[in-house]
């Protein structure tokens, strides 16, 4: 039956992660923040203590230099990293994207073993200046030539392409006829930095992880061999979807690690804080406020582990991941905003990680599909059983 | 050679603790308990002396409640072979003191033959530090408390320890019994793929009776308060004030 307590093996890797991310990310935080640029002397320090102790790339399978983790193993090293600066965990405690492990065994010595051994670092390309939500409206282009394959168009939003070695891009390839009409073909393509005709250009400045960059990456004419494709012709979208995983519980976990931070500093200032003689935890109007925070955290936190372990149980739908990507998203917004209405005029500070976690909730609601698009997915799957 | 290492299960560092309302001790349900900080420097130092060759075999052991098999796991995750509970009480309020811990620990050491056990040098619940050097004249062992540095020679050991004038170097006839204090080194982390590996390793149950040891308390707990509350400061107009006061009132300069 239903077990909610963790293993001793989870409440491990739970402390390791946590003890790691207090000791070795935090002390950087305030530069990066007040910066918005991780030097890569940093990275490079952190990102061997975090190969030392066996979190780096803790996400991969054990057979090819894994953790070998399940999935709500994993989603809970994911909550613990969640808790700092974003630019700082993902680059210095990269996860590589588990769509690597789709490659031919060159493609996987080119790029997923690097990726883990952390020599090289990857990133995924789909977004369009004109494709969004709408993935499959992407105009960017690969077409055959000869042997091998022309790409053109621009993509942006590509998260730390400026550090990565290569990109995994995917573009139309083609289009098919259906009962609904034409639908875009689309394939995946390994493109190295450096390949010509192939450029990436800095992106926009925003509101959320600072430090994490995004870029603009421009094809023009850029030319490949068929060897760079990853998986089959025509199959990208196919190849994402049996490999990408749970990223969606991935943005839910490190979500409620935030959530759990800002809580704890919220609990911490009503309990010490005073104001007219007494703690303003004993003020109803803040009590309740963490009582609700709290509530919701546990709500979010109990609909992320439990998509997890159906995730590896193999009853997981669509919807049981976009309600807790939604909900782990949007309870952080609330309790990143209510932790600044406790601390009032210090919880703007950015001598606290409120003001940050505020400003970083706001992204979570976006990325990984917007809460309209997991609300949609949702509600397709209970009117799809009525036939609608 | 073989190296036995004693873990206590503690509350954590970290938590503010609070005291039972009847004064009988500190209150420990639903409290975040962890392995004794001195203990896992005791582990670092078995596994960095398992990694130089020094010893082949990192054998742990905890007395106490079931429950302290989550701290066996954790030093099996850090790079410990092997596990042994000793399961000598039901209650988490109920510390076994540490006259009966080390008569546990001789008779294990009887049984397992190692040549070195390496303890944390106090528990930080109850700050007893007594166990290393009780286990010490019960086996009549050499002893070598609070070390900063520890280097075995064949059938010596040469230990740097912590005393309060400053550093004192020692020899000792191994097998010894060596208490770990905060300098000896720094803890690994406990890394995934070793956690992963923990679940396998032999961690045997045993209780308080298998050995014949009488762990019924010795000592009664008459108060415990917490500590006073920090007085409020005061404010010195100058430097020459406050140089008066450290002088005159504080007695430091």
């Amino acid at each position: 039956m239903m077990h909610f307590g963790m293993t001793d093996e989870q409440r491990m890797i739970v402390d390791t992660t946590r003890a790691f991310v207090e000791a070795e990310l935090y002390p950087h935080e305030a530069l990066v923040e007040r910066t918005g640029h991780l030097p890569m002397e940093i990275i490079r320090e952190v990102q061997a203590k975090a190969i030392a102790a066996g979190l780096y790339a803790a996400n991969m399978p054990e057979d090819v230099g894994g953790a070998g983790l399940d999935t709500l193993s994993w989603l809970l090293y994911e909550r613990e990293l969640g808790r700092a600066n974003y630019a700082l965990h993902w680059t210095c405690v990269a996860r590589p994207s588990n769509i690597l492990l789709a490659g031919t065994p060159e493609q996987r010595e080119k790029y997923l073993y690097p990726c883990i051994r952390g020599e090289k670092w990857d990133c995924l390309a789909m977004t369009e200046p004109g494709a969004g939500s709408d993935l499959r409206g992407m105009k960017a282009s690969a077409r055959r030539e000869g042997d091998d394959w022309v790409l053109n168009g621009t993509k942006h939003f590509i998260s730390h392409a400026d550090i990565a070695d290569f990109a995994i891009v995917f573009m139309a390839s083609g289009e098919e006829v259906t009962p609904r009409g034409p639908k875009r073909l689309i394939t995946a393509f390994f493109v190295d930095k450096g390949t010509p005709g192939f450029t990436v250009r800095d992106g926009y400045r925003n509101v959320s992880h600072r430090g994490y960059t995004n870029a603009i990456l421009e094809f023009d004419n850029c030319r490949l061999p068929a060897s760079h494709i990853l998986g089959e012709v025509h199959k990208g979208f196919e190849v994402a979807n049996t490999w990408l995983g749970a990223t969606r519980l991935q943005v839910a976990a490190t979500s409620l690690g935030r959530a759990d931070r800002a809580l704890g500093h919220s609990v911490q200032y009503a309990a010490e804080r005073e104001q007219f003689g007494q703690k303003i935890g004993k003020f109803q109007g803040i009590s309740f406020k963490l009582a609700d925070m709290a509530m919701e955290l546990k709500a979010a936190e109990l609909l992320t582990w439990d998509a997890a372990w159906r995730f590896d149980d193999g009853s997981v739908t669509e919807a049981d991941m976009s309600m807790a990507k939604l909900k782990a998203t949007e309870v952080l917004a609330m309790i990143a905003d209510e932790a600044i209405q406790i601390h009032g005029g210090m919880g703007l500070m950015d001598d606290l990680p409120l003001e940050r976690i505020w400003r970083d909730a706001r992204v979570e609601r976006i990325w990984e599909g917007t809460s309209e698009i997991q609300r949609h997915i949702i509600s397709r799957q209970l009117l799809r059983a009525h036939g609608a | 050679m073989k190296v036995l290492v004693p873990v206590k299960r503690v509350i954590d560092y970290n938590v503010k603790v609070r005291v039972k309302a009847d004064g009988s001790g500190v209150d420990l349900a639903n409290v975040k308990m962890s392995m004794n900080p001195f203990d896992e420097i005791a582990v670092e130092q078995a596994i960095r002396l398992k990694e130089a060759g020094t010893v082949d075999e990192i054998v742990v052991v905890s007395i106490g409640v079931k429950q302290a098999q989550e701290t066996l796991r954790t030093a099996l995750a850090m790079g410990a072979d092997r596990a042994i509970l000793i399961v000598a009480a039901e209650d988490v309020h109920n510390d076994i003191e540490p006259l009966a811990v080390a008569n546990l620990l001789k008779a294990v050491v009887d049984e397992e033959g190692p040549g070195l056990v390496i303890c944390g040098k106090q528990a930080i619940d109850n700050d007893m530090n007594a166990t290393g050097q009780m286990l010490s004249a019960l086996l009549g062992w050499s002893q070598a408390t609070f070390a900063s540095e520890v280097a075995i020679e064949g059938n010596h050991a040469v230990v740097t320890r912590e005393v309060d004038g400053g550093l004192q170097t020692i020899k000792v006839a191994m097998p010894t019994v060596i208490t770990a204090d905060l300098r000896l080194n720094e803890p690994r982390y406990a890394s995934l793929p070793n956690i992963m590996k923990a679940k396998k390793k032999p961690l045997d149950e045993k209780t308080a009776a298998d050995y014949g040891v009488d762990v019924t308390p010795r000592l009664t707990v008459v108060k415990t308060t917490e500590p006073a509350g920090r007085k409020a400061g005061i404010k010195v107009g100058s430097v020459d004030e406050l140089i008066a006061k450290l002088k005159d009132e504080a007695g430091v300069i």
